[in-house]
């Protein structure tokens, strides 16, 4: 008698998919760990798992076309001499001159200057045109010091010292040599070409003390006139929000690993850090332990793309939100028009994400000027302001259905979670029951 | 000549004066008493002051300084002129860690010995270090000149770009492509200039060394990962 084993359909592994399978043969093919732009792409727990309630029995709304709800947000109000107003709580988080072509910066800054927020600068420093064109513009201060000078540093709007960011907390950067011009290389004092390192820690402190004295020193460069924001990613949101309201922050920015990057592995992007959900609250109980809440501002960022999760971000303690990749998307990053040649890189519209090769067909995060001369800065800046402004209109919305009449009032009392996780990160009950893992007992 | 005296004046009206230049001014000479190791003084001068500080300051003194002549009549802590643009920081006595991180410009003078990470990142300064300075000195160096009369500390010059470092006496270990190079008739040149402006006297340049970038890293090759 022979034995007869009938055939099943192929299975794959769920632990070696396709995509794990492609990248073991990408390593062993390259020898190289495989580097990208952008955030985490896994999925995690998002603002997705979060639902307002809305106004009912014991909640009175607002009508939405007569009543107002204030959307505007002091940033800097702790020590600066001119904190900044910005008239909507979204701001454009920092990218890089380098990163990022001319005209995209550019557009940022018409933009945001045209809803009337910030846009930040990024490793590089700070263009003529980029000042030009923002209004109110944060220039970043970051490990590698390039560009860094006292003059741009008095002529920004406020300071933002970066620590970490939630792509690769703890890693520094590196921007490829294809993507070094002259005017990049001469901004960062380095030789065309090379491959340019930035460093993934400061070079002149160490830790939250030294960081309070180079606060005072950089406070007395400029007679204590900028706000100084201090950025960290999202790797140990309590204490390192507690730490720079030691350190004497006017601002902390909040990066969690959702937030883009110009360029890191992608086992960095993926692997490191905590979702921007699980940061908000431990952040805000810091602030609210020290009681600084609302005295230090909070800026959220990390995976804000509509006005709902402005809304939800701002219930959960933050004074306001920043956004990059949502901003490029605006500017016309990973555009389906370019749908072919995104195939000849070996892509598509939507997965495009090899920032650092310099050869975007919309022209945003490149320095080729024949691919850079594809964005229009003040077509691409118009459609940035027209997206911030529905983005606020969205969260008004919100806001007024929960019965506020500014987002700064909206409250986690507003809200309830779809799924456990979500529940226990927000410390909000989970729908339909008072439950909140790890506050109380189902 | 204006003098600020730190034991009973803050350091924000010092500061603020020191930015605070009428143009054409003709007194340009200040006097700053009683540092007592404070941080960050006269820093973000932007005026070609001429500032004596009569004792030991904290860290960061003449921080971002452009133009501006600063001695120091004693220590500095760290950070010493941390991204200079221009003029002139000497400090008489020894520096600590990071003295002239950054620095883009201008002329960092230390009579004394200096600790790890001297001229780290350095962007276009020139430093002279009268005695000896410590590991990782001119890590990811840049651009301009650090100049030592004395002995250097482990991994110097590590991840170097374009700076170049001259040193007189030993170096305990050279960091990761970083490599003795020769001193040729531009480099005596360039070494005297230096330390003409330093007011060094009685050395000849043929007494140092020079060590600049194998340049083997400004390109990553996965075949120099050890070297990472």
């Amino acid at each position: 008698m022979t034995y007869h084993n009938p055939r099943t359909p192929p299975r794959k592994s769920w632990t070696f998919d396709d995509q794990t399978l492609a990248e073991i043969r990408r390593a062993a093919a390259t020898g190289i760990y495989d580097i990208r732009g952008a955030g985490a792409k896994r999925k995690l727990p998002h603002f997705d798992d979060l639902l307002f309630l809305g106004a009912s029995m014991s909640r009175y709304p607002l009508e939405g076309y007569r009543e107002r709800c204030d959307t505007s947000v002091d940033l800097g109000t702790r020590y600066a001499k001119k904190p900044i107003r910005l008239k909507i709580p979204i701001t454009i988080a920092g990218m890089s001159f380098g990163a990022l072509s001319g005209n995209a910066k550019e557009a940022l800054g018409r933009g945001a200057s045209a809803a009337g927020t910030s846009t930040t600068t990024g490793d590089g420093g700070m263009t003529d045109e980029e000042r030009g064109h923002s209004e109110t513009l944060v220039y970043q201060y970051l490990p590698s010091r390039y560009g860094m000078n006292p003059t741009d540093l008095r002529r920004a709007d406020a300071i933002e010292i970066v620590v970490g960011q939630g792509a690769k907390p703890g890693g520094g950067g590196m921007l490829l040599g294809q993507k070094i011009s002259d005017r990049v290389a001469q901004m960062r004092t380095l030789p065309k070409g090379i491959d340019q390192r930035s460093a993934c820690r400061h070079p002149d402190w160490t830790g939250p003390d030294d960081l309070e004295i180079k606060i005072l020193e950089i406070r007395e460069i400029t007679d204590w006139e900028k706000p100084i924001y201090i950025k960290v990613g999202g790797a140990r949101p309590y204490y390192d929000t507690a730490l720079a309201v030691k350190a004497g922050a006017d601002v902390v920015v909040l990066d969690g690993m959702q937030g883009g990057t110009a360029a890191t592995q992608d086992v960095f992007i993926e692997n490191v850090g905590q979702p921007t959900l699980a940061c908000i609250r431990p952040a805000v109980q810091a602030l609210q332990d020290l009681g600084m809440h609302r005295k230090v501002q909070l800026i959220v960022s990390g995976g804000i793309r509509s006005g709902a999760d402005v809304a939800k971000a701002m219930a959960l303690g933050a004074d306001a939100v920043s956004i990059g990749s949502a901003a490029m998307v605006a500017l016309g990053d990973n555009d389906p028009q370019y749908e072919e040649e995104y195939n000849r890189l070996g892509t598509t519209a939507g997965a495009y994400d090899d920032w650092h090769e310099g050869k975007d067909p919309a022209g945003i995060t490149t320095q080729d000027p024949e691919l850079a001369s594809r964005l229009d800065p003040v077509a691409a800046g118009r459609r940035l302001a027209n997206y911030l402004k529905v983005m606020t209109l969205e969260a008004q919305t919100i806001a007024r259905a929960c019965g506020h009449n500014d987002l700064h009032n909206l409250e986690p009392e507003d809200l309830c979670a779809l799924t456990i996780e979500a529940a226990a990160m927000a410390q909000v009950p989970l729908a339909g029951t008072d439950w909140i893992p790890g506050k109380n007992r189902f | 000549m204006p003098t600020f005296d730190l034991a009973t004046s803050e350091l924000r009206d010092l500061n603020s004066a020191l930015h605070s230049i009428p143009a054409g001014a003709n007194d340009l000479e200040y006097e700053i008493l009683n540092p007592r190791g404070s941080h960050a003084v006269a820093v973000g001068c932007s005026h070609p002051l001429n500032i004596s500080v009569m004792g030991p300051v904290g860290y960061y003194c003449g921080g971002m300084n452009s133009e501006a002549t600063i001695s120091v009549k004693g220590s500095a802590g760290p950070g010493v002129a941390e991204n200079m643009m221009s003029g002139m920081v000497v400090i008489e006595g020894d520096a600590s860690q990071y003295a002239g991180a950054t620095g883009r410009g201008g002329m960092l003078v230390i009579r004394g010995n200096a600790a790890s990470r001297c001229g780290i990142s350095m962007k276009g300064i020139d430093i002279v270090v009268e005695g000896n300075i410590g590991h990782m000195s001119a890590f990811m160096g840049q651009s301009g000149n650090l100049v030592v009369l004395g002995d250097a500390g482990e991994a110097l010059g590590d991840s170097l770009y374009e700076a170049k470092i001259f040193v007189r006496g030993t170096v305990k270990s050279l960091g990761a492509d970083c490599i003795e190079k020769e001193m040729r008739p531009e480099h005596h040149e360039l070494l005297a200039s230096l330390l003409q402006k330093a007011g060094v006297t009685g050395v000849e340049t043929s007494e140092f060394k020079r060590y600049g970038s194998a340049r083997t890293l400004y390109n990553f090759d996965i075949d120099n990962a050890d070297a990472y």
